[in-house]
């Protein structure tokens, strides 16, 4: 791999998608996105930003255009990480045997799986609950180990569908710090849904605002902020002055429904 | 907060208590309703101690019987649930398998089990096998419904996070969608250790072998109702409600074993 040219870690090019004879979901979607680029997608309800990234993840296929995901099609690349909507942890296994998963379905020995789940854990900051059981757990602590999991398998990219939709604001806001310290600790490519223009504009460096029926990608906002970004970026003037932006973008969005 | 507590202990108390009370009075309520029968009628209704007695008297023949019903009561439900299990994948596996298969499940539920007895007894004479093969198709249905629905209610979003990880067919049946049905399944299994000394006995009542000690409590309620033995036939419906307790008593200890820590059906707050 030669260092001059960097080649995009994702790629669309002119991505339809329609479900059996539906209508269409995605028109013409075209993205790519840079090593440790941080892409939001928001948009109105049913734009289909959550169906872009079960794309990206090879979960369905295209109905018409390319993705090259590091350069292969979607769905082979193993570093890859979903988190999503709700936490899905298997409820029959512990903290410790959920983030577990992924290497025993890859095959990994006993020692290999406990120390990789050790230290996922460990950046969730769930080191201390290893034996516990989902129910045992608060919603936002449930989250943490579905994080932990997805970062077991060191991914590359992470994908993440609105995964801290069912959280309390101050829970989220958290959750939304430590996800950016872990990021500037691991360098993952993360693409990011949600309905909440503070959070878009507070992790991404990129955000892109989708419009409905069909879904395309309407506008690209720019986040310049540096990283890492702290409670004092929320609260500043230049942040609230994106935030409202985004919003004006997205209310015009919302207007083009039919 | 102190006086709450106290309150509580003293209903956990009385909690216990209770039952204990209700048992002597209906006792009582039974000794006084033998008292005021008149003497030509009360042999009808056998006193405690006529019961008592016909436990003692009668004891090798009724546990020999409980025995003999409770082997075939076991044979039948664990086979239900072997083979139960079995069809269960199989049917989980395909809805082309699941549509050719479930009216026939159907039809063999709504088949009276009775009708099936002088059936069974011409084809594998009476006594143990048939009644095995009437419990088990007493168990069968139940547990295959419920395992089935067990099998195919997998969360979308975990089928999805195992196909991510790459997962194979086998992994996602044993490690996935077997353990996710667990709770359907021993919902299944509780309906079916209900059925399944019910079924024995009502499989021996029409089946049951009457050669000597072969005979099962069925069998022993027919002798004793034709000899007017009231005190027996009270002893062996105990009998019988002890081996459905036994059967219920085991299966919710298994399922407590299998969920207890993880699933919200033995949650403490339940319990």
């Amino acid at each position: 791999m030669t260092q001059e040219v960097p080649s995009p870690v994702v790629e669309l090019e002119g991505v339809d998608k329609r479900y059996g004879d539906g209508p269409l979901i995605l028109e013409k979607v075209s993205l790519s996105a840079q090593r440790g680029d941080f892409v939001t997608l928001i948009g109105p309800s049913g734009c289909g930003k959550s169906t872009v990234l079960r794309l990206i993840a090879g979960l369905s296929p295209v109905s018409a255009g390319t993705i090259a995901v590091d350069g292969a099609p979607a769905g082979t690349l193993e570093k890859l990480s979903f988190v999503f909507q709700e936490p899905t942890l298997l409820p029959w296994l512990s903290v410790q045997g959920n983030v577990e998963v992924p290497q025993r379905l890859h095959g990994a020995g006993a020692a290999q799986r406990t120390e990789i789940a050790r230290r996922s854990l460990e950046l969730v900051g769930l080191s201390d609950r290893t034996g516990y059981f989902p129910r045992q757990l608060s919603g936002g602590q449930k989250m943490r180990v579905s994080i932990a999991r997805a970062l077991s398998v060191s991914p590359r990219i992470l994908l993440l569908d609105e995964p801290f939709g069912a959280l309390d604001e101050m829970t989220r806001d958290h959750l939304n710090e430590e996800l950016l310290g872990i990021r500037q600790q691991l360098g993952w490519t993360a693409f990011f849904v949600t309905h909440s223009v503070p959070e878009a504009v507070f992790l991404s460096n990129r955000i892109l605002v989708m419009s409905a029926n069909p879904g395309r990608i309407h506008d690209e906002v720019a986040v310049d902020f540096p990283y890492p970004r702290t409670e004092e970026t929320r609260e500043s003037a230049p942040f609230q002055k994106l935030v409202a932006e985004v919003s004006r973008i997205l209310r015009s969005v919302e207007r083009l429904k039919p | 907060m102190s006086e709450q507590r106290q309150g509580l202990t003293v209903s956990r108390f009385a909690r216990q208590l209770l039952p204990v009370a209700t048992g002597a009075g209906m006792i009582l309520l039974w000794c006084a309703i033998d008292l005021a029968l008149s003497p030509e009628h009360r042999f009808l209704l056998p006193t405690p101690g006529a019961v008592a007695r016909a436990f003692v008297d009668e004891g090798p023949a009724l546990w020999g019987a409980a025995l003999n019903t409770g082997t075939g009561a076991l044979l039948g439900f664990g086979s239900a649930v072997a083979l139960s299990f079995a069809l269960a994948l199989a049917l989980s596996l395909s809805p082309l398998v699941r549509a050719s298969f479930y009216p026939y499940l159907m039809i063999l539920q709504m088949t009276p089990i009775i009708v099936m007895a002088p059936i069974l007894i011409l084809w594998v004479g009476p006594g143990l096998r048939s009644v095995t093969i009437i419990t088990f198709l007493i168990c069968f249905f139940p547990m295959v419904v419920n395992t089935t629905q067990g099998l195919i209610s997998t969360d979308r979003n975990l089928v999805d996070f195992f196909r991510m990880c790459k997962a194979s067919k086998a992994q996602e049946i044993f490690l996935l969608r077997v353990p996710a049905a667990l709770p359907y399944f021993f919902t299944g299994l509780r309906i079916a250790g209900t059925l399944a000394p019910i079924g024995a006995i009502v499989g021996d009542f029409y089946a049951g072998n009457s050669a000597g000690g072969q005979g099962g409590l069925g069998f022993l309620a027919i002798i004793y109702s034709s000899r007017f033995q009231m005190g027996a036939l009270f002893a062996t419906a105990a009998v019988s409600c002890l081996l459905g307790f036994v059967f219920v008593a085991g299966v919710i200890a298994l399922s407590w074993l299998a969920l207890h820590k993880w699933h919200d059906s033995f949650s403490q707050a339940d319990n």
